[in-house]
């Protein structure tokens, strides 16, 4: 009785590409863009994430590969055995530059640490079409006391939206609503965070890449000039709550937790929490009843 | 289960299984990133079935939900297991070469046809045989559940009851196959694991075994007690004879948490010394003639924990504990040493691998290991083992190693201990709600914006019934007691089924109704079955209702 199959099988398939001129190979199925990080290339990305099936909306990643007439996101572009690509041409480095400038130019970018540094990288200056674009110029929604929402920072990379549906949460509670300059991520008939069907896990917030979704004790501490990350450290320990075993980072200043996450290559987690592991922690300073 | 108290199967596994009976578990809301692993086995294209009284928010994402009867699992399980052999989609060679009472258990199950089970289950006869042959025929499956299996004076039988269906399906011991129970507390597993249970020493190594008790001799320096201790049911019994006059509560809010807490209340009040340690002042610690203030053991101490898939993770001290607390073990260190024992002061790696080297399960897991792989799962034997994904491969060798065969069980059905009655006509179970947690002493702490407090969760045809309008306040009777508090209608219930969480025992004193009829092997009260009756308030007309 032992030709039960006990462990599910390794496929060692590889394939070799040439980054910048170096071979660099990856397992089959990979991306170039693991390719790239695997050769030590940085490579700027906002609507990726580790845990995230690729969507290909903001386009930053994007590189050239040798008999392709239009430059590739290597977010999402499998490798495959023989590709030549360059991630630091003129027409890569001047694709992202574009991308950050158009970012840069319509929204508030003054929380979004790595597009900032990016933008520095690749010399984007939004002001070099003339006046900033339009933003939405809306008051943040502050509607709880767990997360708020800033539409003035969201620069639409779906990741909340992927983090909430199915990649994730399976809760599908907001999504794409509007078209051209009105589009913006939106809970059902954009009635309130409370109202909508959000079970508050946080997961959406935990993706966002600008800050537009934020923690309120964030939110708050940054209000108050008292966010300070230089003084914040992290501890990884395990949830209070139930049996799964959840790791946690604790982020904490001046002997408080100010922040929850989970690290995404966690095998329990996969980077995401529950609304108890994320924001149930006050108890710890003592803090009751909200 | 077979020997040792742990969950078969990693979270990874249920991502490729094909099939899911998650059974007597709202892990959508109790185990929630559990529940994504889940959820991926569903994306991947397993079939589930959920067996739960309530239409839960798990059971939404299931192909098929089996609405079952409150306490009716044994018959189920029975009635699933006769068609699994009626119908010839047992795994014969399984069975023949790896368990040992297949013939008591074959007759055993042989009254439980789909007729009876219809009649007692409350489900078509047509759904027992769909989720029967498609368990039996399926590649791999899981069976999960979590305390809608164990919350009932039969407990232990409803385990059983499920072990028989993996034993006749040699759905046990094998990549995304296994028996998995969801522990509902951080480190419950890792609790019994350690030997805070009556019987046993650390690593389930049995107190009565003269070799074990020699190795734990040597190694602490003191002689050990052969006989078990009590466990925590049988020590509110040892209260009411008057045998037990103390008692020392770590981490535990029994005055809130027990089944008829009145009753518990008392018998806690009326000891000779009650000391609890706790990083609140709970009910409990209010009760209390010593509380010994504690810190937060996942945030402000360091040590270790163990999850439902057996993992033993470290926890980091993150903050420094308030004012006076202290770390647990630092406690019972400083009480060692008013006792004349001088033990130091505690030494977090030192400890665990002094655990290491006494439990074999945990054996090749040291301190430093655990930092450096970031957890591993037992049984973890010597240092050159990954640890276990899952549990039982032996079951599947030519060889079994002399281990005894599984055994099945032949099970007889018994229904909830308190029937319905012309009193008290209505059924209430209890459960959690996704952002709380127990008695609330730490959920409490946040402000949620989908908190509904405690509410009593009633069908929209009962409520039409007793003429009740949603979120009225009303009484709520058991024979143990009554409490007031607001219904919720709720059309995810059966009629004549009512539901409460109960996280917030300051507003609604929930367990006032729950039956403490226990199961004697497991000492686990019967939360999830009482008989209640529902009355509208005075203020309005005051009619009994129901």
């Amino acid at each position: 009785m032992t030709d039960v199959a006990n462990q599910p099988l390794e496929t060692e398939t590889t394939v070799t590409i040439s980054v910048d001129g170096a071979e660099v190979s990856v397992a089959a199925g990979e991306t170039i863009l693991t390719a790239c990080t695997k050769a030590g290339i940085d490579t700027p990305t906002i609507c990726y994430g580790p845990t995230l099936t690729p969507v290909n909306a903001c386009r930053v990643c994007v590189v050239e590969l040798d008999g392709s007439r239009t430059l590739v996101p290597s977010c999402s572009r499998p490798a495959e055995d023989g590709m030549v690509v360059q991630t630091d041409s003129e027409r890569v480095r001047h694709s992202r530059k574009m991308v950050l400038e158009f970012l840069g130019s319509g929204v508030d970018l003054s929380e979004a640490d790595d597009l900032r540094a990016w933008s520095e990288q690749y010399g984007a200056d939004p002001t070099r079409y003339g006046p900033a674009a339009e933003r939405m110029n809306e008051d943040v929604k502050v509607q709880d006391d767990l997360y708020v929402r800033d539409y003035d920072k969201c620069v639409l990379c779906y990741k909340c939206v992927e983090a909430c549906g199915d990649d994730a949460q399976h809760t599908f509670a907001i999504s794409m609503a509007g078209r051209g300059f009105g589009a913006r991520i939106s809970t059902e008939f954009d009635v309130t965070l409370p109202e909508s069907a959000c079970v508050y896990c946080g997961n959406c917030v935990a993706v966002c890449p600008t800050n537009a979704l934020q923690f309120k004790t964030e939110f708050d501490l940054r209000q108050a000039a008292n966010w300070r990350p230089e003084d914040q450290s992290v501890t990884t320990t395990v949830c209070s709550y139930c049996g799964v075993g959840c790791n946690l980072e604790l982020h904490t200043q001046d002997e408080r937790i100010v922040k929850v996450t989970s690290p995404n290559d966690h095998s329990v987690t996969s980077g995401n929490l529950c609304i108890k592991g994320r924001f149930g922690w006050q108890y710890v300073h003592g803090d009751t009843d909200g | 289960m077979f020997g040792a108290g742990g969950g078969t199967s990693s979270y990874a596994e249920i991502e490729e299984t094909d099939l899911i009976l998650l059974w007597g578990s709202n892990a959508r809301e109790a185990h929630p990133i559990f529940f994504h692993h889940l959820l991926k086995g569903i994306d991947n294209g397993a079939r589930m079935y959920a067996v739960d009284p309530r239409r839960t928010s798990s059971a939404k994402f299931a192909d098929v939900w089996l609405g079952i009867e409150v306490g009716s699992d044994v018959a189920l399980a029975n009635a699933v297991g006769r068609e699994i052999i009626a119908a010839g989609l047992t795994n014969e060679e399984f069975i023949a070469h790896s368990t040992q009472g297949f013939e008591e258990y074959r007759a055993a199950v042989e009254p439980y046809t789909l007729e009876m089970a219809e009649a007692e289950v409350g489900v078509p006869a047509d759904a027992i045989r769909e989720m029967a042959h498609a368990y039996a025929t399926a590649e791999s499956a899981q069976i999960l559940w979590t305390l809608g299996i164990t919350e009932h004076h039969n407990a232990v039988d409803n385990v059983l009851a499920l072990c028989n269906l993996a034993l006749l399906t040699g759905h046990i011991g094998r990549w995304g196959s296994g028996l998995v129970p969801l522990r509902g507390q951080n480190n419950v597993q890792g609790g019994g694991d350690m030997g805070a249970l009556p019987n046993k020493f650390p690593g389930f190594q049995n107190i009565d075994d003269p070799e074990a008790r020699k190795k734990f001799e040597t190694v602490y320096g003191a002689e050990l007690n052969p006989e078990p201790g009590l466990h925590l049911t049988l020590m509110f019994e040892a209260m009411e004879r008057g045998d037990l006059r103390s008692v020392y509560v770590i981490g535990e809010n029994p005055a809130d948490s027990e089944a008829d807490i009145q009753h518990a209340r008392k018998l806690l009040s009326g000891l000779d010394l009650l000391v609890v340690q706790d990083i609140f002042l709970t009910r409990t610690a209010e009760l209390a003639d010593v509380v010994l203030p504690a810190s937060v053991a996942w945030a402000e101490s360091n040590g270790t924990v163990t999850s439902s898939e057996r993992r033993v993770q470290r926890v980091r001290a993150a903050v420094p504990p308030p004012g006076e607390a202290r770390d647990d073990i630092e406690i019972l260190f400083a009480l060692a040493d008013r006792m004349g024992h001088g033990w130091g002061s505690p030494d977090p790696e030192a400890l665990w691998n002094e655990l290491c080297s006494l439990s074999p399960l945990h054996g090749g897991m040291t301190w430093q290991r655990l930092e450096d792989e970031g957890g591993l799962q037992w049984p973890c034997p010597d240092l050159d083992h990954p640890g276990s994904p899952f549990l039982h491969g032996w079951l599947w060798e030519d060889d079994l190693g002399g281990r005894p065969r599984a055994p099945f069980s032949a099970l007889v059905h018994q229904g909830p201990h308190e029937a319905l009655s012309e009193d008290f006509p209505l059924r209430l179970t209890t459960g959690r709600a996704l952002d709380s947690y127990n008695t609330g002493v730490q959920s409490g702490g946040y402000d949620s914006p989908i908190r509904y407090g405690d509410a009593l969760d009633v069908n929209p045809r009962d409520a039409e019934r007793l003429a009740l309008v949603d979120g009225e306040r009303v009484l709520v009777s058991s024979p143990r007691g009554s409490v007031e508090m607001p219904i919720r209608i709720q059309p995810d219930l059966p009629v004549g089924l009512t539901f409460t969480t109960f996280h917030f025992p300051d507003l609604v004193d929930a367990n006032v109704l729950t039956n403490d009829a226990w199961d004697k092997r497991s000492g686990t009260a019967e939360f999830k079955a009482a008989a209640i009756r529902i009355e509208k308030l005075a203020s309005t007309d005051g009619a009994t209702v129901g």
